[in-house]
């Protein structure tokens, strides 16, 4: 099944450098192909880069990781994973300088509230790429208090440790699994002048367990934020029927649910494609099988009812039929 | 087709005292007509704002007709009366500077031979034709201009704007200008969130409008604004119909008669656009207000018809809601002449 579907509201982009930070993460730089600034946005946003991987058009996002004070390019550092679906090894093996693609308008999920007196952010890992778009939004805020606590397996898989030291100095903690050192959560989130607003954003354990910890010391839901992309995983391939549209399609071993809806032709809407938004739900009108939920979106009882789907991360093992 | 907006002169006229206001025939006929259908209820009337149909209000992402500079200095004088018309709380001057950026673009982009800006890095330059500006700043630093940025590009804007913050799953009105509002007040509102500032609303609520309509607007992303109409009926030709100065158009309402309604009482139409800031994240809600007289709208005939019928079908609620109950039968009769029983087309346009 070729496609050459684009993104709606697509912006052409040319991949105008690849640098590569360490072993596992390079750095992508796109720029407008004449050079005009591309739309401004604001720390904590995401793109969406689409990728003609072969047969299949993949739409995968990314936190910007560059200055939304700077829009002559976007930065998004991309991580690779070699267990995955594929998106970051397309990125990290076929993506090079001079390259066209289509990337979204920005858009933001994981905002920072700007009547914040502090800001006390946590990152896991690659989990550093929006702070690093958010510290520099707010290094020009008069007033504004940001400490981050970033862990990373070695110093030497951190990324950005220089340029956080100089815009953050004493405010940086850095904690290398390696050399086992470990953010104190408890001690953090139980010293924190009121008012404080805690963002996290890494490996999903992390997530959970400071959600966890900040519910425990007594944060007020508002004050807790955090970016959860889920990932769209790979499996078996199955059958789904679009029963609005009238189409049958199969989903690929490695392409979602959402992918294989947008190539067969159908304009399905989607925000951040990482099970967190909710711009995706769908109805299921009848499963044969059981249904494998990935998001973070439906509530565990909507999951249970088999009512309802986030293509663009969960899949089905069996068959189905949608209300799109 | 109505007469390009740009092509008719500025009017001079007044929307207070001696209420000289009154609309160009090319004027009626673009108004954005706010009922598609015979009859009226609450909806999550919502599209996508793009795509302007030719010779309409839609046509530019942000319209300006002939109304613009006398409607300027109305609001002018408003705020002359009453500062806190406009307000902008301490965490929101990054979305006055997205929302100075928006209007400034768009409105070069739409009327260059009235608006242009050139930008050079923050070092902006802003040529604003009808009202005589001519301003160099610099963007991002207030001490460049005579206003804080909301209030120094929307005193050269139609309609009121709000600017809403999203948190927590939710819009909070936390800035805005608003001086040609349907019996409202941000003095009152600021710092409501969505469902606290609709809680006066009737029947709505309980139709899960709301709730609905919220999950709509946080979905709206940057190059993709959305619109919807909503609609009241005002006496005389008065953009400041407020909360604040109730004492003097309140009394208004009982001074419609079979004699003076068709030049006296005007249907009130909001075109509400949805727009996403990019820096803030912030939601950009301009409510732009246009006015037609009953007689305007008795040269459109689909337009009288369909005004009589929505007004005789209007639930009870609804209508005192809208501060209706004084005049509604006095139009409905003034209408009924207009009304020849046939259906209409379907679609707000004129035939």
């Amino acid at each position: 099944m070729s496609s050459t579907s684009r993104l709606h509201g697509a912006i052409d982009v040319v991949v105008s450098d690849v640098v590569e930070l360490n072993s596992l993460i390079k750095r992508f730089h796109f720029k407008r192909p004449d050079g005009s600034p591309l739309p401004a946005f604001s720390g904590g946003a995401h793109i969406v880069i689409q990728m003609q991987d072969g047969d299949i058009v993949r739409g995968t996002p990314y936190s910007l990781s560059s200055s939304p004070l700077d829009t002559s390019d976007y930065q998004v550092s991309i991580r690779r994973d070699d267990q995955g679906r594929g998106g970051s090894l397309y990125m990290h093996r076929e993506v090079k300088p001079g390259m066209h693609m289509n990337i979204t308008h920005p858009s933001n999920m994981f905002p920072l509230d700007k009547r914040a007196p502090r800001h006390l952010m946590l990152a896991g890992g690659i989990g550093i790429t929006p702070f690093m778009a958010q510290t520099a939004q707010l290094a020009q805020m008069p007033g504004a208090h940001a400490e981050l606590h970033y862990g990373v397996r070695s110093r030497e898989l951190g990324v950005y440790l220089e340029e956080l030291a100089n815009r953050l100095g004493p405010r940086l903690h850095v904690y290398a699994d390696e050399a086992n050192e470990r953010i104190d959560y408890d001690r953090l989130l139980s010293s924190q002048p009121a008012g404080t607003h805690v963002y996290v954003c890494g490996p999903s354990p992390m997530i959970d367990l400071v959600l966890k910890k900040a519910a425990e010391h007594g944060w007020p839901d508002k004050h807790v934020h955090y970016e959860h992309f889920a990932k769209a995983s790979s499996g078996e391939p199955f059958n789904v029927e679009l029963r609005a549209s009238g189409k049958t399609i199969e989903v690929g071993a490695e392409q979602s649910m959402l992918e294989a809806i947008e190539a067969a032709g159908v304009d399905a809407p989607y925000l951040c494609r990482g099970g967190a938004c909710g711009q995706c739900e769908t109805r299921v009108l009848s499963v044969d099988g059981e249904l494998l939920h990935e998001d973070h979106w439906l509530e565990d009882e909507e999951k249970a009812s088999g009512e309802k789907i986030m293509p663009c991360v969960s899949r089905c093992r069996g068959t189905l039929t949608l209300d799109r | 087709m109505a007469t390009p907006a740009h092509e008719l002169p500025f009017r001079d006229e007044t929307f207070r005292d001696d209420f000289t206001f009154k609309n160009s025939p090319q004027t009626v006929l673009r108004a954005p007509f706010p009922f598609d259908k015979d009859s009226y209820m609450y909806a999550v009337n919502m599209e996508l704002h793009k795509d302007g149909r030719p010779g309409t209000a839609f046509e530019e992402p942000i319209d300006v007709d002939e109304h613009y500079v006398s409607e300027m200095r109305d609001r002018a004088l408003v705020l002359d009366e009453d500062p806190l018309r406009c307000q902008s709380l301490p965490h929101m001057t990054l979305a006055g500077w997205d929302t100075l950026e928006l209007l400034m673009t768009c409105k070069a982009a739409s009327y260059p031979e009235w608006f242009s800006l050139e930008r050079d890095g923050n070092r902006w330059h802003w040529k604003n034709r009808p009202l005589g500006i001519d301003e160099t700043f610099t963007f991002g630093d207030e001490t460049t201009l005579p206003y804080g940025p909301l209030e120094y590009i929307t005193r050269q804007a139609q309609g009121d704007f709000c600017v809403l913050d999203e948190r927590a799953g939710n819009l909070w009105m936390d800035a805005g200008i608003v001086t040609t509002q349907a019996d409202w007040s941000l003095d009152f509102d600021i710092g409501m969130n969505f469902f606290e500032w609709h809680a006066p609303v009737p029947l709505a609520h309980e139709r899960g409008i709301f709730t609905r309509a919220l999950k709509y607007l946080l979905s709206v992303q940057q190059a993709n604004p959305a619109r919807r109409l909503n609609w009241t009926m005002t006496v005389n030709p008065r953009l400041d119909t407020s909360p604040e100065n109730y004492h003097q158009w309140g009394p208004e309402n009982t001074h419609i008669t079979p004699e003076n309604v068709a030049d006296k009482l005007y249907l009130r139409i909001e075109l509400q656009s949805f727009w996403r800031l990019p820096r803030s994240n912030a939601l950009l809600f301009p409510i732009r207000c246009y006015l037609l007289s009953m007689r305007d709208l008795t040269t459109v005939p689909k337009w009288a018809t369909r005004m009589h019928r929505v007004l005789q079908t209007l639930p009870p609620e609804i209508a005192s809601y809208k501060g209706l109950d004084n005049f509604r039968q006095i139009a409905i009769d003034y209408l009924a002449a207009y009304d020849d029983g046939k259906e209409t087309t379907p679609g707000p346009f004129p035939d």
